[in-house]
């Protein structure tokens, strides 16, 4: 159980570990240790064919800081199973060690110290670095992205998505499926889509009007032939597509998981001679975990959506599942020995990509300053400076968030404020100053009006009761992959292991004190609303706003929900 | 999420059922009493009716369904959390060369879908899919 204490303490542990030099003691033992670009790239090529998969990059062409999250609830089955332990408990179960690396890189806990001693992350020039050697090794590697790459940053929004297409081309994948992706609206997705030099798969991707297939946009699957052996590679687009995002934005397009399509595409791939089938999934990992379970015939599923870096993949059956994170803070590299139509072994290692140890690959690099250039100087104009660290990861709340419900609070003078529970959004650590490129790393996209309306108590706690059972639904068909909505203003207690309409309660107006009343109205303020033609000024502008007037950031430590477990 | 002032109303309309998701739909009964009506109280069974409808629905107010039962004469849809349960009665007969049929519905909320066939032989088959209807938004 994380109680109301608990919350409490860790937010001390952590504002008492960045004090003073802002080194803790893992940082000191991070800058004793030396790591190379050889130690991050070793891996003796194993089998026949060689699979690299990036994921959930949102749009982040350059080095990044991301924190990985310290709450991270597993329901039903899944309580306490990978992805669901953090920080100390996600370094014991893999024996990692505290102030390593890897530690750095995969789990929270000291982490602005840290991020000091280790630099930044990502960077899809020094992704294409480790790219590059993975094909030296094995020259016909399959490079396969998960989808999540044309969202998520200023140049982004502002090219409809052209920036990470023209990088992503210069990495030449073989095949990619989607998400974000569909928010630049059917006409864009469709003609950047069209203009792919590499396929677009999503068995999962159907007509709205007659519930058909799309082969000629989006084709289920596509052979490739590797090592002397035919590999069948299936893309399963994010299931939740309408649901979670606005669907006037894509009308044409039905998702779903559409599992026994999936199982029959299998089957005909099979049919064909696959002789190893992968799925480049966007399903998120608990519903990979469930659909690996029940589609019999699949090696290996390389997993996204839900941002999760595990040093291992987890096996299900016959299925190896392979999540490799988000931001281009990851790159996995899975070797195969395929034989007599079987997948005979695997060797897999998730890459952490150490800005500051992997060399740039130059070309990449020119190429990514020259989809900037157009924009630094609006992106480099520094908006104020932190002394918080600012995450977004975390179940029921993050630093990044609670600053922006602040900002939907003051700047639209409401007296609630409501946040999308996105898990995208790079972090920043304290001392940083704040850009204009930060503030739209955590807020770009679409659909980002900031609406300010009223609701009722009685609407509030639905809305609230809605989401959750979005997240800890214990049928992991029934998860979206998101985390719970960010409130401002609002506190409430919830427990996670109840059915739906009975999770929330003490629902508190923070302001005043009082019980949240279900009769009264409130005045609401949020964003990224799925409403058509909701009004209000552009969320980055009212957080630019907001910590302009403030010039530094120094955020209370968030108290304000009550978990229980 | 979605939050407009229509969307307000029109949940606070149902609002006595949706506090409580847990318990049943106000309108279980309504439909129970329609199926012993279209069953004349025999026993129904399973297995021979396949009835596909999404887990969670894109939309609302256009759920794709889909109902297959060869040899049925005739099948028969409820929804039961709609205001008016009754979705659709398909009648087949001796020419139709596929006993399926195809349609959307609109749902009020999440609640089951239930399909009733009534065979050739006289006797009843029935299959029941859950259906969620979120106000969504917040997706990763």
């Amino acid at each position: 159980m994380i109680s109301r204490r608990d919350f409490l303490q860790v937010g001390m542990a952590a504002s008492a570990l960045v004090g003073g030099s802002g080194f803790g003691n893992w940082a000191r033992l991070a800058a004793q240790q030396t790591l190379t670009q050889d130690q991050l790239l070793q891996f003796d090529t194993f089998g026949n064919v060689s699979l690299i998969h990036v994921t959930d990059i949102h749009a982040q062409l350059k080095p990044i800081y991301f924190r990985e999250p310290s709450v991270n609830l597993g329901v039903g089955e899944n309580f306490g199973a990978v992805p669901h332990i953090t920080g100390a408990d996600f370094r014991k179960a893999y024996g990692i060690a505290d102030g390593s690396p890897s530690h750095y890189a995969l789990s929270s806990g000291d982490f602005a110290s840290l991020a000091k001693g280790y630099g930044r992350v990502g960077g899809l020039d020094r992704v294409a670095t480790v790219i590059n050697a993975i094909r030296a090794d094995r020259p016909d590697a399959l490079l396969l992205d998960g989808g999540d790459t044309w969202h998520g940053s200023y140049t982004c929004y502002h090219t409809d998505g052209q920036d990470m297409v023209n990088v992503m081309n210069a990495l030449k994948p073989d095949a990619m499926t989607f998400h974000w992706e569909f928010t630049l609206g059917t006409d864009r997705v469709t003609e950047l889509v069209e203009s792919l030099p590499f396929a677009a798969l999503g068995q999962n991707i159907f007509d709205v009007e007659w519930d058909e297939p799309l082969p000629d946009l989006f084709p289920p699957y596509k052979m490739f032939e590797r090592g002397g052996v035919q590999i069948a590679v299936i893309g399963q687009a994010f299931p939740y597509m309408p649901i979670a995002n606005p669907r006037w934005m894509f009308p044409e397009f039905s998702f779903g998981i559409r599992d026994e399509n999936m199982a029959a595409m299998v089957e005909e791939v099979r049919a064909m001679g696959a002789d190893c089938v992968v799925v480049l999934s966007h399903n998120g990992f608990d519903v990979d975990k469930k659909m690996a379970g029940i589609v019999p015939g699949i090696d290996v599923i390389l997993s996204g959506h839900t941002h999760d870096a595990l040093p291992e993949p987890v096996q299900v059956g016959q299925t190896i599942i392979v999540p490799s994170g988000s931001n281009g803070k990851f790159v996995s590299r899975v070797d195969l020995d395929i034989r007599d139509g079987r997948m005979m072994g695997w060797k897999h290692k998730l890459i952490p990509i150490f800005s500051d140890v992997i060399t740039p690959d130059p070309d990449v690099a020119a190429l990514i300053d020259a989809e900037r250039a157009p924009y630094v100087d609006t992106l480099s104009e520094v908006i104020g400076t932190t002394d918080t660290t600012l995450y977004r990861r975390g179940n029921f709340n993050g630093t990044w968030d609670d600053l922006i419900c602040d900002a939907l609070l003051s700047e639209r003078d409401a007296e609630i404020a409501l946040s999308p529970g996105v898990r995208w959004g790079p972090s920043m650590i304290p001392g940083q100053e704040i850009t204009r490129e930060d503030i739209w790393n955590v807020t770009s996209m679409t659909y980002g009006k900031a609406y300010r309306t009223e609701m009722t108590g009685e609407f509030l706690k639905i809305v609230l009761e809605d989401v959750a059972d979005n997240i800890f639904n214990p049928d992991p068909f029934f998860q979206q992959g998101g985390d719970m909505v960010r409130t401002g203003g609002l506190g409430y207690r919830i427990e996670v292991n109840k059915p739906q309409g009975e999770r929330i309660s003490n629902m508190t107006l923070l302001s005043t004190g009082e019980p949240i009343d279900p009769a009264r109205n409130y005045v609401v303020a949020g964003w990224a609303s799925v409403n058509e033609g909701t009004e209000g000024p552009q969320i980055w502008d009212v957080v630019e706003n907001h910590i302009a007037k403030l010039g530094t950031v120094n955020l209370a430590p968030n108290n304000s929900v009550e978990v229980i477990t | 999420m979605e939050f407009s002032r229509r969307n307000v109303l029109v949940l606070g309309a149902g609002t006595a059922a949706a506090v409580s998701l847990t318990g049943l739909p106000a309108f279980a009964s309504v439909t129970d009493d329609m199926i012993a009506e279209f069953t004349g109280g025999a026993d129904v069974g399973s297995g021979a009716l396949s009835l596909t409808a999404p887990e969670i629905a894109e939309n609302g107010n256009t759920v794709p369904i889909e109902i297959s039962a060869p040899g049925a004469v005739a099948v028969t849809v409820f929804a039961d959390g709609n205001p008016v349960p009754a979705v659709a009665t398909f009648n087949f007969g001796p020419l139709n060369a596929s006993r399926s049929a195809s349609t959307r519905i609109r749902l009020a909320k999440s609640q089951n879908v239930i399909a009733v066939a009534k065979m050739e032989d006289g006797s009843f088959q029935r299959a029941d899919v859950p259906v969620k209807v979120t106000i969504g938004g917040c997706g990763g």
